[in-house]
């Protein structure tokens, strides 16, 4: 063995910001490709999704019209000509029947719920001023427990839930509360279920917020969404 | 049998069983406690986990001699980010609704320590080969791991195992299990199990907590 | 969705512990848990760290949301999050070398906290704003630091009293976690 001492190997800046880069275009290139193999399948899939989503809770639906209500109250189609996102536009769908006449509007609601959000769809229909039901989109609730909101009579008979406006448009006349199981006594209430209390109250929390901000804006252009355009 | 693949077989069964990662090194745990509430979260965890960690280690393996020491970390989380990325988007492609059971826990795979782990201590010193070996028998160990949390926890707490029932009607299901204590707990029996067979074997004890640090 | 800052942080405190309610930093938190005096530290370096790491995400989600280029919003996370620790270490080097050589291996090992990338996911998940961000971070730190402490006070105790020899390490530390997280459920629900 020679005394000699081998000095630590160290790399010039150069040769390592060279193989960084080099790094850095590969995984650039693997991710880009990544995504824009999957891309349509992903909307296809998200596409079907909605679809199944929306028929569910609008029975009666045949076909599905994607629309969003810009703060000002104007209501434009999503998809025709790339229209350009306006800042606190909410979307919506409109569901229409096989005879293309307008079976009712399903509407995304979040609210925080037991464990995260919950992130539900409900269907209003116009017609009566109702919510007539909802279907759950993502939520990570106790199954056994939160997942009841789907399967408990007594919940599902709080739907069709009153969603009145007042006479000048601006809000619902009643707002949407939940209410402890047994206590309901207006329309516009929803019955709890005895120890999933919690994410009634969230199911009834995401109708009203989203009930609140969204009705108003689409209610005075019902009649343009009557027939399919 | 040569020796050489007697070897390898070797290599391959120490990441299910000597080295288990998840009962034997306690690493990963994050993943393996959160989705394994149904056998199918718990066995795709484990497919995507098998894809980013296989794929990772095969190309710091490939460019180990072109990775500055230097840097060599803020490189391999590069690496590895970037198979997330690619297994986030083909899990979107294949299935929304497993996308969003298993939720954030598929981006979360990135800081999957035995995906660093395996890069720093075997990918970046071998080559493609026996890198490629160890790094399906670890993923293999893992994705056991999992199903075994995964499939206890369902049948207990659901009842169903793969969403079949297997119980009558009358079994009420043991909730706690697919709420975060049972994961705790199933994988704390779990390791008493792997412990008690390995003091019966008389081997060396089971790893002290020290081990199990990342 | 209008959550209040205190909510937010009920939430990511008790509520929905980040450790023993969505199993987020397990691995420093059966690590390090076996001492109070390494516990402390590393709670306030992680808590920092998320703070950081959120306010970054923050930016850098904006800036990439502007130039269409979401999907490589995971790999600027982990880079901004991996500097993050870096500095931090920097820094602690300089001004407190002993708690430097204290926390020892488990600072680098931030960087792979899933705690601190889950903080950066979720904030973006939920669309926080600003202040919602910075408060889910401070209160999820908090639930980290909160969930170390407790675990670590017990297994001190614990360390004098008679176990199995089978039961001993980890098993019984997934044991104790369990019904911490057990009664950390109570908490359900406090944030409205």
């Amino acid at each position: 063995m020679t005394s000699a001492v081998i000095p630590p190997q160290t790399t010039s800046a150069v040769a390592m910001i060279r193989t960084l880069g080099l790094i850095a275009a590969l995984c650039g290139f693997i991710i880009v490709s990544a995504y824009q193999g999957t891309y349509d399948a992903v909307r296809e899939n998200k596409r079907i999704a909605v679809e199944r989503a929306v028929f569910k809770v609008i029975p009666t639906a045949r076909s599905i019209v994607e629309y969003v209500a810009s703060p000002a109250g104007e209501i434009v189609k999503v998809g025709a000509g790339g229209t350009a996102a306006v800042s606190g536009a909410v979307k919506f769908y409109a569901g229409y029947d096989k005879d293309n006449k307008l079976a009712g509007i399903a509407v995304e609601g979040v609210a925080k719920g037991y464990s995260d959000n919950v992130r539900i769809l409900f269907a209003y229909d116009p017609a009566a001023q109702t919510v007539s039901g909802f279907g759950v989109v993502t939520s990570r609730e106790t199954p056994g427990i939160g997942d009841k909101i789907l399967v408990d009579k007594n919940f599902l008979a709080n739907f069709p839930l009153e969603a009145k406006l007042t006479a000048d448009l601006k809000k619902l006349a009643n707002a949407i509360v939940t209410v402890k199981h047994g206590s309901k006594t207006n329309p516009w209430e929803i019955d709890a279920i005895t120890g999933a209390t919690i994410t009634s109250r969230a199911v009834g929390r995401a109708i009203n917020d989203a009930a609140q901000l969204l009705l108003p804006r689409i209610v005075p252009h019902l009649s343009a969404l009557k027939e399919k355009p | 049998m040569n020796a050489s693949t007697t070897e390898r077989w070797d290599e391959f069964m120490e990441g299910i069983w000597r080295q288990n990662p998840l009962f034997v090194m306690v690493l990963g745990l994050c993943p393996a406690l959160a989705v394994t509430v149904s056998a199918v979260n718990a066995l795709s965890m484990g497919l995507a986990t098998t894809f980013v960690l296989t794929c990772s280690c095969v190309l710091v393996s490939l460019l180990r001699k072109l990775i500055p020491k230097e840097v060599r970390i803020a490189t391999y989380i590069v690496i590895i980010a970037t198979f997330v990325t690619v297994v986030d988007y083909l899990i979107q492609a294949i299935s929304l609704a497993l996308y969003d059971a298993l939720g954030a826990f598929i981006q979360l795979i990135v800081v999957n320590c035995i995906i660093l782990g395996r890069a720093e201590a075997h990918a970046s010193k071998n080559p493609l080969l026996p890198t490629l070996i160890n790094a399906l028998g670890m993923s293999a160990g893992f994705t056991l791991g999992l199903f075994a949390l995964g499939a206890v926890r369902e049948i207990l707490g659901a009842g169903t195992f793969f969403g079949i029932a297997l119980f009558g009607a009358d079994f009420q299901p043991w909730v706690v299990m697919v709420l975060p204590p049972g994961g705790f707990f199933v994988l704390g029996a779990w390791l008493l199990i792997f412990a008690a067979i390995a003091r019966r074997k008389n081997a060396r004890p089971l790893s002290s907590p020290a081990q199990g640090v990342r | 969705m209008h959550e209040s800052a205190a909510q937010i942080f009920i939430n990511a405190f008790l509520a929905n512990n980040f450790v023993l309610a969505m199993f987020l930093g397990l691995c420093p938190f059966i690590g390090v848990s076996g001492k109070l005096e390494t516990a402390v530290p590393m709670g306030v370096a992680s808590t920092f760290v998320m703070l950081v790491a959120s306010l970054c995400a923050f930016g850098i989600n904006i800036l990439l949301a502007h130039l269409g280029l979401e999907f490589l919003r995971l790999i600027a996370y982990i880079v901004i999050i991996a500097s993050t620790v870096q500095l931090v270490e920097m820094v602690l080097k300089k001004y407190s070398p002993g708690l430097f050589r204290a926390l020892g291996i488990y600072l680098p090992l931030i960087t792979t906290n899933c705690a601190v990338l889950g903080v950066a996911l979720f904030q973006t998940a939920r669309e926080y704003d600003f202040v919602q961000s910075i408060t889910f971070a401070v209160g999820a730190g908090a639930g980290f630091t909160l969930a170390l402490v407790l675990m670590a006070s017990v297994r001190e105790r614990l360390t004098l009293s008679d176990v199995p020899a089978v039961a001993q390490g980890t098993a019984l530390s997934l044991m104790l976690a369990g019904i911490l997280s057990l009664a950390f459920m109570g908490f359900a629900g406090l944030g409205g």
